[in-house]
């Protein structure tokens, strides 16, 4: 079963140089919701930016993760 | 549950995204969503006044296969504007929140005018139309 923190750890892994806040939504371990901060979204849709996020859990949204809400947003850079 | 159905599938979905300006494909209906997603998505659209078909995937998982296989995004809803896949729930939420979803919408409105109206919220059958 996924948790908050692995799903963290994945999303931090999957695309270097992000940073994720990741809550379970109900408690229940299928419902999650993440904010993903990272250098990498700059220039992108947000479509792309929610890609690049899924495709690090492939097949497993929609099956063991329900659903992942997401918001994303570039890094700022001084 | 041969290629052929599944590919006869995905070319439904392709029709109905091109020959729908605004196309919701979501569990259950907009009259009775089966999933919080979809019914705040469906929501976000009526708030808009917006005219959308709507597809239900439910009845046969093959579509929810096939459209995730031509959209490359995992989950539903999906809401798609003149051919465009625009976002799930989360960014039709936040597209709502900043207006840029009533502005790609309203520009639809003005593009369209002239075209003959979908019914409001017509549920588009994708089994109904492979008969």
């Amino acid at each position: 079963m996924p948790d908050a923190t692995s799903i963290k750890s994945r999303i931090e892994a999957g695309i270097p140089g992000s940073s994720a806040e990741v809550d379970d939504w109900t408690g229940g371990g299928d419902h999650f919701r993440a904010v993903v901060t990272a250098d990498a979204f700059a220039g992108l849709s947000r479509i792309q930016q929610h890609r690049m996020v899924y495709e690090i859990f492939g097949d497993e949204i929609g099956g063991p993760i329900h659903a992942l809400s997401l918001t994303t947003q570039p890094a700022r850079n001084p | 549950m041969s290629d052929q159905n599944e590919n006869t599938i995905r070319e439904a979905i392709s029709e109905a995204i091109s020959e729908n300006d605004v196309i919701l494909f979501m569990k259950g209906t907009p009259e009775a969503p089966a999933c919080g997603f979809s019914a705040r998505t469906v929501g976000v659209l009526q708030s808009l006044e917006t005219r959308f078909a709507a597809v239900d995937i439910l009845p046969d998982p093959r579509i929810r296969q096939e459209l995730s296989a031509i959209s490359q995004w995992p989950t539903i809803p999906q809401l798609f504007v003149r051919g465009e896949l625009v976002g799930g729930c989360d960014i039709i939420t936040e597209m709502f929140e900043t207006g840029e979803l009533a502005t790609l919408l309203g520009s639809e409105d003005a593009a369209s005018a002239s075209e003959p109206a979908l019914a409001d919220g017509s549920v588009l059958q994708i089994e109904n139309r492979l008969s």
